[in-house]
Parts: C-alpha cells; structure tokens; sequence
C-alpha cells in the first residue's frame, strides 16, 4: 500500500537500528544507567508497541511513555460532567470511539449508553453538528477533547454552526494544550528525560517554536517526530546523533506533514474560539496551570459548560495509582504496584490503563506483562 | 432409507399486506399466510412440508455418514440487515454451517426462529428467506423445522434470526483446540477481516465509502477438501467476532502452547489495510465469516495449504505461524517491522481511535 509500506520498510529498519547501536555506543550509556527518551505523543507509543520497536533498540535506550494520550489523561470528575450531560433526557451526546469507555466516579459513556442515555460515536464534530440539523428538537453535545491536533476541528465546526445559527448544538470543552504539561514534566523534582520525540500531529497545528524553550532553558534535545515506526526509528537517531555532536535543538522529522510555521489557519480558529483556562485538571498529573482551553464568551451559547449546569466536582485519582511516575519515566509500568492487578483494561484504576494508547495499556496488550515479570524476576534473583 | 409418507399438500397461504404486523404474530390465518408465503416457500423440503411441531430424522439415515451427531446453535443480529456480499439470512445459514463443519462434521439440517419487528416490508423478510434458501443449498443443508415470532416496533433490531443445526461427524475425525503442539502450522483459507470492514463501512457513520464485500460463505465443501489432504489436522475454528487473534488466544490457552504469527504472511487485502489504517482498527481482531483457521501437524501442512487454494474458497490460503513450545497461552506477531508484539484478547469491542 502506497504511502504505508515506505515507512515500515524492514531492511532501512536494520539500516536505522544500527546507527542507533553505533550512537549509543559512543555515549558510554549501558542497561543499568539507559538513555531515556520521552516519546510524547499516544500514537507514538501505539506504533512502538504495535510494530515491537521498542524490543529493536538497544537495552541502553529505554522508551518513556509520554503524557500525549487525550484520552488517558481526562480526570474523571470530566467524565461525570459527560455522564451528568448525557443522562439530560433532552440531550444526544456525540463522541470519539475511544472516550467512551473511559472510567468516571459512577460510570463511563459506554455504561451510560447501556442505562439509557442517547449517546453516538461520531468521527468528527461535523458529525456531531449534522446531527443536531437532523435532530431539531434536541440538544446535540460534541465531547470536545484532544490537544491542538483536533482542536482546530471543533473550533471550524463551533464558527460553522454559528454561520448556519444552529441553537441546539454546543461543544462540552476538554482540549488540552501540550507544551505547559511538557513544561511540568521538564520542572519536576525527579525527572531523568535525556531527550524528547515531540508530538508530530501537534506540530503540525502549532509549529515548531511553541518548543524552543526545552532546548534552549532545559538543555533537552528534541526531535518532532512522525507516527510510523521507520519516523519513529529515524527520530530516535537523529536525537542520538544530536547528543553524539553535542548540540541540543529542536529538529523536524516529520517535515513532510508539519511545516515550521504550524498552520496559520487552523491557529486562527483556534484563537478566535477558545482562551486559556487559568488551570486543568489532569489524571495522573494533577491540576497544571494554563494547560486547557475553554470557549470564549463571544461563543458562550455552544458551550456545554454555560448551557448545561454541570457538576464538575474534583475527583482525586486512586492513591494506589503510580501514573504520575510512569508518565515522568521514575518507573515503568510494571514497576507499578497495582499494574496488572487491580489496575488493568477491564478495570483502569489509572489514566494509563484506559486508552489503547496509554502507556500500561499498551504494556499490557502488546508485550510489558511477560517484559516485565521477567525482568522483576531477575531482579530478585 | 425408511420409506416415509407425507401428507396431500395443502394450499399455500398468501400474505397481502406490504409490510410485517402484530398480526402476522396473533398464532391465526395472518401467521399461517406469513410462514406459508415467506418461509416454506423459500425452504420447501419435505421435511418441512407437514409444518408439525417437529422435523423426524431418521436415525439410520443420519447413521450413514459418521458415528457422531454434532449440534450446534448461533444466534444473528447485524446492522445493516442487508450488507454487501450478503445478508442477515446468509450470515444465518453460513454461521451454523460453519461451527458444524469446523467440527469435522458433515452439516445436514438447519432450524430457523425469526423474531421480526412490526413494520418490516414482507418483501425484505422475503429476500432474506430466499437468501437462507439459495445459500442452504450451496451447502448442502436442509431448513426442516422453524418459529415466527413479531414483536412491537422498536422491541428488536427490525429482526433476529436463530439457526441450530446438526450435523454428523465421520468415524475417526478427530479435532480439538486441546490438541496443538509445538511445530504445528497455523493455517487460513484467505484473506482476513473482509466481513467485519463491510458490516463497518456500511453503517454508514464513518462517512468512508467502501468497495469491501463481506467474505461470508459455507465451507463445508472446502472444509471437506482439507480434512482429506491434511486427516490430522488437529483442530479448526472460524475466527467470526474478535478475529483470528482471538481464536488463537483461544488454542493457545486450550492447548498450554504459544503461538507466533509472521505478519508479512497474513493475508489482507489492501482495502481492508486502509480501512484500519484510517479508523485505527487492528485486522486481527476483525470479524469474518467465511474464513477458518486451522492447525495442522507440520507433515500435512504444505498438503493443506495446497487443498484449500485448489477450492474456490481458498485461493488465497496460507500458512501464517506455528505453534511455539513457549510460555503456555501467549500469541506473538512477528511485525513487518522485524519487531515482536503480543497478540492479546480484546477486552471490549474495538473502537476508532482519536488522532
């Protein structure tokens, strides 16, 4: 298949993993002391785990789960406020497949659609917007949620209604903004990141000088990275040949889908619709400044939060859940004291253990539980 | 045979009315018009023609093909009713061909319950029941016995189709998802996930347009084809709702061996691969329904392959991993990366991802 089948090539795979080992030989790293690297984004760690990248590099690299999976890191007070809008009788809630089954306190999206809730999986908010033509007599909620990847999307869709002067749709707002949530990790006590793949769909919104304060304040390298597993591979080297030649940048490898400048119309959109919110609540990381958007007054009649009195109450994560560690790279997933055992898909106690894309999830899908059972082992041994 | 008499043929009722009511339910002339008119004149066999309570088998007739009665029941729910490359009525039929002839045995008679809602045009109840009627036939199966019911509207998905079979199982067959070992093949008669990528894109709410027809067929014949080429085959399964990757899971647990499957070797088509690649949707874990796996004994295995190509069923056949002496219930991938991944069981249905 065109356009797929170049980027899992398996003979520039070996080409890439050998550069990698010649790299990471000269930088003196081994298997007890490895060169971390964050990759930031969910699809990132989906590809890793679904081509087995991780199991091609050398033991002296290890990959950090990043914070980058929308879904995972929606604290579950907002998932409540969804339910609180969903169970509203009056109310169609249209959503993204995987955001239904994330856990709330009481229960989530699939749950209430099980009890009676009109709730639809859509694949874009202009589908929720056709809906809402379609169902005069009803209140159609798109579940707003994403970082500036999809933000663009709901912002075109809420200008789009106003310009048909569609009343019965508003927009439940859970985007999420990358770079403060970076900022956070860069800043806490304990982190050991050597190096970042930064989020490609991101960048391609927003650009690449939204990053340069990593290289430039924390002294991180970075590499803006595609989501197949040879970009994924190429990245990994170009962020090794960075720190072979001891430079610290912000480079590109996924030039062909994100421009340096980003996309000025989309960043229009997304200024004319939403503002900061003064703070957001995530799971796993707790609450960090400036790290969500809201809806701005000028389009407060598509925002669910005005139209709909929602509870939006603060509900702490479990306190046996170690997702802040995990998500820093202090522990992996298997490291985790409830990891595979209280804390597991059918039932996520954590943020990473809800979507396919979070980092345990996916430890527990595609090959971390044997992974790590046998390195725990050796470790006792 | 035992010579049997049937009773004269009575009239056949007619149904006048275009579409399904309460009525057609009430246990009077109206549910005698709807079955007489839509069923038994789409299945007309003579088992079914006295409309008894029952269908008599005789054992002895059974006896001829094997020394074990296999019984089997599923039933059918699919939105939409009608899909490309088929529809509820033939999803019906193949679905208890299939689990019988996985089996090892040689499927003979269906029963056939539908629940209908009110409303439903008598003409789509009458295409689906000349669909079971042309696809019993492909399979060499008879529809002897059957239910009516109808439900207000809204009570049901517009209709649930409920088929039992049975089925005989020739002396000597013997097949069991206990029974792989390591240096077993994996096999497939084709190309995987087509079926579950058409009931998807034609649901419509993906908003893609999609050339992809389901793969739902009988494969008794090509079933049949193997079990001579390949007579120790081990044990066979259709890998319907979550895909291969979970009837592997399946053998791999029943049998207390691992699995490894090469990912450059498993047949997809190309338009099945974008579907997935766009909704972000794993074609291991897509249904099918005119697809088997098989594990076959490493001698028999090149002999398998090449009798289920030489079946219009199996083409595309081929041989996609072996069983591993491993760690007990684990499938791996080979990726087509060169990397390994764990093969798990889903835990719910799939669903499209965000970005």
């Amino acid at each position: 298949m065109r356009y797929v089948d170049e980027f899992r090539d398996r003979a520039k795979a070996d080409v890439l993993v050998k550069e990698i080992e010649r790299l990471i030989a000269r930088t003196g790293r081994d298997q007890n002391r490895p060169l971390q690297i964050m990759e930031v984004c969910g699809g990132h760690t989906h590809s890793i785990f679904r081509y087995g990248v991780e199991g091609m590099l050398p033991k002296s690299i290890e990959l950090v789960h990043g914070p980058g999976c929308p879904v995972c890191v929606l604290p579950m007070g907002r998932v409540d406020d969804c339910v609180a809008i969903a169970e509203r009788p009056e109310v169609i809630f249209a959503t993204f497949g995987d955001a239904m089954r994330v856990p709330g306190s009481r229960k989530s999206l699939l749950q209430a659609k099980a009890d009676g809730c009109d709730v639809r999986m859509v694949y874009s908010p202009m589908d929720a917007l056709a809906l809402a033509r379609r169902n005069p007599e009803r209140e159609v909620v798109f579940f707003g949620i994403g970082f500036e990847t999809t933000m663009p999307s709901t912002a075109l869709t809420v200008l789009q209604a106003e310009r048909e002067a569609v009343e019965n749709f508003s927009i439940f707002c859970n985007h999420i903004t990358i770079v403060p949530t970076i900022k956070a990790i860069l800043d806490s006590p304990d982190l050991r990141l050597d190096g970042f793949l930064g989020p490609g769909h991101v960048s391609m919104v927003i650009g690449d000088a939204p990053y340069e304060f990593i290289a430039r304040y924390y002294k991180k390298p970075m590499v803006i990275a595609g989501f197949e597993p040879l970009d994924i591979l190429q990245s990994i080297w170009m962020l090794l040949r960075q720190i072979d030649e001891g430079r610290c940048e912000i480079e590109n490898q996924y030039a062909r889908v994100a421009p340096a400048g980003g996309n000025a119309v989309a960043l229009q959109a997304v200024a004319r619709v939403y503002e900061l919110r003064e703070f957001f609540e995530w799971r796993g990381l707790g609450s960090i400044d400036h790290s969500g958007v809201k809806i701005r007054d000028a389009y407060g009649r598509f925002d669910a939060e005005r139209k709909f009195a929602v509870p939006n109450a603060r509900i702490a994560d479990p306190k046996s859940c170690q997702c802040g560690e995990v998500l820093k790279g202090v522990i992996k997933p298997w490291q985790c004291k409830v990891f595979g055992r209280a804390c597991t898909p059918e039932t996520p106690l954590g943020a990473l253990m809800v979507s396919s894309e979070g980092a345990c999830a996916a430890y527990y899908q595609y090959g971390g539980v044997k992974r790590g059972r046998d390195e725990a082992e050796a470790s006792v041994a | 045979m035992n010579m049997v008499s049937f009773p004269p043929r009575r009239p056949r009722g007619k149904v006048h009315v275009p579409t399904v009511t309460l009525a057609h339910g009430g246990g009077g002339k109206a549910m005698k018009d709807l079955i007489d008119d839509v069923f038994v004149a789409a299945f007309d066999n003579p088992l079914l023609a006295p409309l008894d309570d029952q269908a008599r088998i005789d054992l002895l007739d059974l006896a001829q093909f094997g020394d074990r009665l296999a019984f089997t029941t599923d039933s059918f729910v699919v939105d939409p009713l009608v899909f490309p490359g088929g529809d509820i009525g033939k999803l019906a039929v193949c679905g208890t061909v299939n689990d019988l002839a996985v089996g090892g045995a040689l499927p003979l008679y269906l029963s056939c319950a539908v629940i209908v809602e009110e409303g439903v045009p008598i003409d789509l109840l009458r295409r689906i029941a000349q669909s079971m009627a042309a696809t019993a036939q492909e399979a060499g199966v008879k529809i002897v016995t059957g239910d009516t019911k109808v439900v207000n509207r809204g009570a049901c998905d517009r209709m649930f189709i409920t088929t039992t079979g049975v089925g005989v199982v020739a002396a000597g067959i013997e097949l069991g998802a206990h029974r792989a070992r390591p240096g077993d093949a994996v096999l497939v008669n084709g190309l995987l996930g087509d079926h579950g990528a058409a009931i998807l894109g034609a649901r419509g709410d993906m908003a893609l347009q999609s050339p992809i027809e389901s793969d739902c067929a009988p494969l008794q014949g090509l079933i049949a084809r193997l079990l001579e080429a390949a007579p120790n085959t081990r044990f066979m399964r259709d890998p319907t709702r979550g895909g291969i990757a979970t009837v592997l899971n399946e053998i791999a647990e029943a049998s207390q061996i691992a699995i490894e499957i090469d990912e450059t070797a498993t047949p997809l088509r190309d338009e099945v691969r974008g579907f997935c690649e766009i909704l972000g949707l794993d074609p291991l874990y897509l249904a099918n329904e005119g697809k088997i796996v098989a594990i076959a004994p490493p001698d028999e295995a090149a002999a398998a392959v090449d009798a289920m190509r030489a079946h219009p069923l199996g083409r595309q056949a081929a041989i996609i991993g072996n069983v591993m002496a491993g760690e007990p219930g684990r499938v791996t991938m080979r990726t087509i990366f060169g990397g390994r991944r764990i093969v798990d069981m889903l835990v719910g249905e799939q669903l499209p991802r965000i970005c």
